[in-house]
């Protein structure tokens, strides 16, 4: 027999090489197995489909909205789904872009918002908050920011004010016999103190990236002020290169080198809620996260919030910075679009939504319950029981700061801030010098 | 009668490859308006430094699991090819984490693993504490493991079979010769290998260029980019920075790595149809 050089198995060296790429190409574009009938199209009388994180301390007040509304109008239910929060980011985009979307899009506003409004997927609500004024009037105006583009509103701000604070474990500091720290050089002073004592100074989920960005966020705005940050946001050049970043990326991998996090932290994800775990287990010290680790905290940690172990206080200053000691990051609000793909059954239940159960008071006790400032207004009277000191703090955090910046990478589009996560976690790996990261990082500016 | 495997074929593997061809030579953010440009995500991605080091971590996988696995495999395939009622248990035993789904193995292997809350603090054994997932060298060694671990029995029951295959009329003239039983398995079982060898070493070389789910569920290609193969990277590229031009590109070159690689493997085992029973 000749040699044929497109043999019968070469043939299949290729099917299975293409067969391979196939089935990567598959991956991540798969909607949820009702998506057909539940989504844009609705199913019948009106439905809508609604999408959002899952967990507590949110899922499970969402799922009492979702409960109300469908209570109250059988003929329009609404079909929830729940995802955890980093698989939610990317089944949204590429279920955006297969038209295979719900009907509500639950996001963080900003850059991504501003991406789904360039491809025309979201609906421009300017003018039904116009007709709704007392809808508008019920919610906090400084939410809104992240929710408008070009000067329209595109998406509803609902659920809680997340600001970032510094967490504790008072009875750590109570055994190692520390005192909370008052500033950056008294954080650094209690590093080598907690790992005598074998306890892990700060507890951190690197592995989720953006919970390591939370500590860049906060020594950049305490070392030169909200203004560096708000420069790359504009899209300035080279905005970067401002020395206060490479003096607070020095900081940061200063802490690294002492042994500032928990061993091995580069392989701890938030989605599991291992880096709250190692909080409320006494392993670690402290830890900087959104203001819901308190809801993670009460429920997953048995009675330590409730017998007091769980502290709080907003990131110190840093010594001779410029930054306000008042300002914070984090999310102003959450954010609920409607996909313009929508049916107009689907989008008329979704606006009736909008205008009863999500600001209605039974929603702003439910969040308030979980640990959350809402972001509807005259919820103060509500700050009673167990979490009454908390709730203030956080809405005295949110409220006084003279600016609350929206997380990096939920300001920055989709490009510009995954080249950020992935800078963030080489530089928390010490794969990259400070001046290597801002190299990469002032390549990016604008896209 | 090879008409329907064709028409699958086609479906699912030339034009979903065409797709990616053509989309690499566009711009488009998975979301929006597909904007063809000409080679500008293909220049995006033969200049990103991340694909030498994504290849490069590709490579090592390959070449590491390849070298672990092979070894294993034949030995045990050899071990397990004896009827004997315990060798039989056993083969049952070892086949099991073939039957585990990638997803599974790697959440369970990432809570053993965590030196907070893994089975290093839970037994009390102070060595099992490492950084394993956080140091990028020590994440590629855990990798590797996992990664021989599942699919050794797979590759061992294919050795098994073919090692079953041997005529013992073979073993008998050797004995008459008198070659003990390390001479055996090297002049005799490991030559008749070869072809297994070969069609093992495929599934294992073209197979660990698309390790994904486990990788990504594992270390989502960290600790920084250490263990960020390209099928990482082509989802990262894809559908975490919504650059869905750079990573059709990816995808193409992954494809074309893929076959280049399987080719060279058929060259290496010989294109003759010569019969390797030949005088048994």
């Amino acid at each position: 027999m000749t040699y044929n050089p497109m043999s019968r198995r070469n043939f299949l060296g290729l099917a299975a090489g293409a067969a391979g790429a196939a089935a990567l190409a598959a991956c991540g574009s798969d909607g949820p197995e009702s998506s057909g009938g539940g989504s844009t199209s609705g199913g019948g009388g009106g439905g809508a489909s609604y999408w959002s994180l899952s967990g507590p301390p949110g899922e499970p007040v969402r799922k009492a909205a979702i409960k109300r509304f469908n209570d109250a109008n059988p003929n329009a239910k609404i079909e929830e789904f729940y995802y955890q929060n980093d698989a939610y980011k990317q089944k949204i985009k590429t279920s955006l872009g297969a038209n295979q979307g719900p009907t509500m899009i639950w996001g963080w506003g900003g850059g991504g918002l501003k991406e789904y409004v360039a491809a025309n997927q979201v609906e421009d609500l300017t003018d039904w908050f116009g007709q709704n004024a007392a809808v508008k009037d019920k919610i906090l105006p400084s939410s809104f920011g992240a929710a408008t583009v070009n000067g329209k509103i595109y998406a509803m701000p609902i659920e809680t004010v997340q600001p970032i604070v510094l967490f504790y474990n008072k009875k750590v500091f109570d055994r190692v016999g520390v005192q909370p720290p008052k500033s950056w050089g008294e954080i650094m002073a209690l590093v080598p103190k907690f790992n005598d004592a074998k306890v892990a100074p700060f507890s951190l989920a690197g592995q989720s990236r953006w919970t390591n960005m939370m500590w860049l966020e906060f020594l950049l705005d305490r070392t030169a002020g909200s203004e560096v940050f708000d420069r790359v946001f504009a899209g300035e050049k080279d905005a970067w290169s401002d020395p206060a970043v490479l003096d607070m990326l020095t900081k940061i991998q200063d802490l690294v080198k002492a042994n500032g996090f928990q061993k091995g932290f580069s392989s701890t994800a938030a989605d599991s809620n291992a880096d709250q775990a190692l909080l409320y287990t006494g392993r670690a010290a402290m830890m900087l996260h959104g203001s819901w680790s308190y809801g993670i905290q009460t429920a997953q940690g048995g009675n330590f919030v409730k017998d007091g172990g769980l502290g709080w206080m907003n990131f110190p200053p840093v010594e001779g910075g410029k930054g306000d000691p008042s300002n914070t990051v984090g999310n102003p609000g959450q954010y609920l679009s409607i996909s313009s793909k929508a049916s107009a059954e689907a989008k008329e239940t979704a606006k009736k939504f909008f205008s009863t159960t999500l600001v209605d008071d039974a929603e702003k006790e439910n969040w308030v319950k979980s640990g959350g400032v809402p972001v509807l207004k005259n919820s103060d009277s509500l700050f009673q029981g167990a979490d009454a000191q908390f709730l203030k703090d956080m809405a005295a955090i949110a409220n006084g700061a003279k600016t609350f910046a929206q997380s990096w990478d939920q300001a920055l589009s989709p490009t510009a801030a995954e080249t950020l996560l992935d800078n963030i976690a080489k530089l928390f790996q010490l794969q990259v010098s400070p001046q290597q990261w801002v190299d990469a990082m002032n390549g990016v500016i604008g896209k | 009668m090879a008409l329907p495997a064709f028409v699958w074929f086609v479906l699912f593997g030339i034009v979903p490859l065409l797709g990616v061809v053509a989309l690499s030579f566009t711009t488009w953010n998975g979301i929006g308006e597909i904007v063809p440009s000409g080679l500008t995500s293909w220049k995006a991605t033969l200049q990103d430094p991340g694909l030498p080091h994504a290849l490069w971590v590709t490579f090592l996988i390959m070449a590491l699991s390849w070298a672990v696995q092979t070894p294993m495999s034949i030995l045990l395939g050899v071990f397990l090819a004896t009827s004997k009622r315990y060798r039989e248990f056993l083969a049952v035993l070892y086949f099991i984490p073939l039957l585990l789904s990638s997803a599974a193995i790697a959440i369970t292997y990432k809570a053993l693993l965590d030196p907070s809350f893994g089975l290093g603090s839970g037994l009390g054994v102070e060595w099992l504490n490492q950084d394993w997932l956080g140091n990028g060298t020590l994440a590629m060694g855990v990798l590797i493991f996992i990664v021989s671990w599942q699919f050794i029995p797979f590759h061992t029951l294919i050795y098994q079979g073919a090692v079953r295959q041997i005529p013992t009329s073979m073993y008998e003239a050797s004995q008459i010769d008198g070659a003990g039983r390390v001479r055996q398995f090297f002049s005799i079982t490991l030559p008749q290998l070869k072809y297994t060898i070969i069609t093992s070493s495929t599934l294992m070389v073209v197979g660990s260029l698309t390790f994904f789910d486990l990788i990504y569920v594992l270390t989502a290609g960290g600790p920084g980019d250490a263990t960020r193969a390209l099928a990482l990277l082509m989802y990262q590229q894809g559908f975490q920075a919504n650059l869905m031009g750079p990573a059709s590109a990816i995808a193409v070159i992954l494809v074309l790595v893929g076959l280049g690689l399987s080719l060279l493997l058929r060259r290496l085992g010989g294109r003759g149809n010569e019969s390797q029973l030949e005088g048994a």
